[in-house]
């Protein structure tokens, strides 16, 4: 799934171990491949005495980002040649040919109070050239690790051409006690699963966060009053309020709109589901799908005209895309077994869903015309997958089977490489992941 | 039984399942969760009522709060009619009292699906209730999906049980 056109390998394979490269150091991701490219990354130099600690810590996190991917393969720095002791010292590019890095990334970190500036420059090193111009990052002492993920998306960025994921943040919903009498409540997180914090506490269940596209607020389903309705709540002063949906019994599974002005949902009455929309400046309702069915699960394609969601009308839950203002809805998932919980790709070209089948649930990928449907994952119970601002990674709930079954929260690449539990402490489930911060 | 006394029968079932379900109605919307439903501790503690035709206890264990449904259906079952008559009668003879049917799912199942599922079902037992002559306005619907399984094992055996519709019993006295 991801192919170089680095063309270096061919290099190798003519040339001997090492040789001049042709092109830019480029990582192109596609579906076959598999050959991560070698980076190293020094210790970033620290500026002043304050600031040794944050450089240890931020190029530490700069590695974690980018080898986590699966796209990036660290040399270590027993394996170093060179040392970089300075930020402004020339580089000793046969140094590092020598132990086959491919990329150097070199740092410094400077800390002023509680002021923490980062500056780095990436180095490709078989064609001696600097990668793109260096840049520089301020912000809080405290916020150091979000300096650390902005330099590792500038690297990801300018070796893939593609946008990075690990300047973001997912909102999910952290989990205790026995399967009976789960308690729920929304927690924030950085993508990696640091820095959590509670958003709500939990004397009501609450399900299924959504970001809004600027990660300002959260949609979710709380049974506070008894009955699902969907919250509204805003992230920066966990202030809350129930939208005022059109009315019915159960509204659930909120989303925004693209613009964050409206919001798409299911609300259920007389045991019928159907899919509505409210606009939140004007509060005005429309109902999108007319249906004796079940249609829930709505998700909004990246131009705001199409809506991929879930019926049952067939007989059991299937994939149908819909104008966004409803009418007729085709059906996109053919296979064998059951879709639910579709979400439009942020380049528009996929859906990810979960399918249920023979006994088994899977997190997969489709085109939006549901050719090439491709499983990534396979348990007892994986569902609801969030997609990264880039469109790369896929996170997702994953429950265990029986009395003690727990949840956590995976992520997978869209090739299906890479699985991975994000590490937190006790359950979590509904992950939603929000956009790249600013 | 005086009001009162049907009061403080309520109570009680009220007190228990806040016990066990602190996450469930907090607010006092009315219902209050499973009630003696799981069968915890209300037979004991109120010994005896479950044999007066007119206690919630009575409605709960003898009639049977609840009905089950096959895997992704809400139809209700011969054996479910039954209960669902007696509720009907009991509804019918204690007008004091309302009721929130709250529809499940079991754990097979995408989350938003299962609560349109557990939906579908509380309202195929209030439909059910109201063609015995249950004045519709005593009954409200909700869904929890598969958010409150009462058995927490990974097979059949406790899926059956938590593809459920209970009844849970609310006292109100309807006056005006």
């Amino acid at each position: 799934m991801m192919k170089r056109l680095l063309t270096l390998l061919v290099a190798l394979m003519l040339a001997g171990p090492v040789s001049a490269q042709n092109g830019p150091l480029r990582l192109t991701i596609t579906d076959g491949v598999i050959e991560p490219i070698t980076f190293a990354a020094p210790s970033f130099e620290a500026e002043n005495p304050a600031a040794q600690q944050a450089a240890s810590d931020i190029s530490r996190l700069v590695v974690q980002d980018l080898a986590g991917t699966g796209l990036f393969r660290e040399v270590p720095a027993v394996a170093f040649i060179s040392q970089v002791s300075s930020f402004a010292q020339p580089v000793a590019f046969p140094d590092w040919r020598a132990i086959n890095a491919q990329a150097l990334v070199v740092g410094a970190v400077n800390v002023n109070g509680n002021q923490l500036t980062v500056k780095f420059r990436l180095y490709d090193v078989f064609s001696g050239q600097e990668l793109g111009q260096g840049l520089q990052f301020a912000g809080t002492v405290d916020g150091w690790r979000r300096m650390g993920h902005k330099v590792a998306d500038a690297v990801y960025s300018r070796i893939t051409g593609e946008g990075g994921y690990f300047d973001s943040r997912v909102v999910f919903v952290s989990e205790s006690g026995p399967k009976d009498n789960r308690q729920k409540r929304l927690a924030i997180m950085d993508f990696d699963g640091a820095n959590v914090q509670f958003l709500t506490d939990s004397s009501s269940i609450v399900l299924a966060p959504r970001f809004s596209p600027n990660g300002d607020r959260v949609l979710y389903t709380s049974f506070e009053s008894g009955f699902p309705r969907i919250n509204v709540l805003n992230v920066a002063n966990v202030g809350r309020q129930q939208l005022q949906t059109a009315p019915g019994e159960m509204a659930f599974s909120p989303r925004f709109s693209r613009d964050g002005r409206q919001v798409i949902y299911s609300l259920s009455n007389g045991g019928n589901t159907d899919i509505y929309r409210t606009d939140l400046a004007t509060g005005q309702h429309v109902r999108l799908t007319q249906t004796p069915s079940i249609e829930t699960a709505p998700s909004l394609s990246p131009d705001g005209s199409q809506i991929v969601f879930e019926s049952d009308r067939s007989g059991n839950q299937q994939l149908y895309i819909m104008s966004a203002n409803g009418g007729e809805a085709r059906r996109i998932s053919f296979g064998e077994g059951r879709y639910g919980t579709p979400v439009w790709s942020p380049r528009g070209d996929l859906v990810a869903f979960t399918k249920q089948n023979a006994g088994r649930f899977h997190i997969g990928v489709m085109r939006i015309d549901g050719s090439e449907e491709r499983l990534l994952t396979s348990s007892f119970l994986d569902e609801g997958p969030t997609w990264s601002p880039n469109g790369r990674v896929i996170m997702f709930s994953r429950e265990t089977q029986g009395a003690g079954g727990t949840s956590s929260v995976y992520s997978v690449d869209i090739s299906g490489r890479n699985l991975k539990a994000v590490p937190l402490q006790g359950g979590s489930s509904d992950p939603s992941w929000g956009p790249l911060q600013p | 039984m005086t009001l009162f006394k049907k009061a403080a029968v309520l109570l009680l079932v009220l007190a228990t399942a806040a016990c066990t379900n602190p996450d469930r109605f907090g607010g006092g919307a009315g219902g209050a969760g499973a009630g003696g439903a799981d069968g915890t501790g209300i037979g004991a503690g109120v010994a005896g009522s479950a044999s007066d035709p007119t206690s919630p206890l009575f409605f709960n264990q003898t009639i049977g709060d609840r009905v089950l449904f096959v895997v992704d259906t809400s139809t209700i079952t011969p054996t479910g009619q039954a209960i669902l008559d007696g509720q009907a009668q009991w509804l019918l003879t204690n007008a004091d009292y309302r009721a929130i049917v709250e529809g499940h799912a079991d754990e097979q199942g995408t989350r938003e699906y299962n609560l349109a599922l557990g939906q579908r079902r509380a309202n195929a037992v209030r439909e059910y209730l109201v063609s015995r002559g249950v004045p519709s306005g005593r009954l409200q619907v909700t869904s929890f999906g598969k958010e409150r399984p009462i058995a927490v094992c990974s097979d059949e055996s406790c899926y059956a049980q938590n593809r459920r519709a209970v009844t849970v019993l609310s006292f109100s006295a309807i006056t005006s």
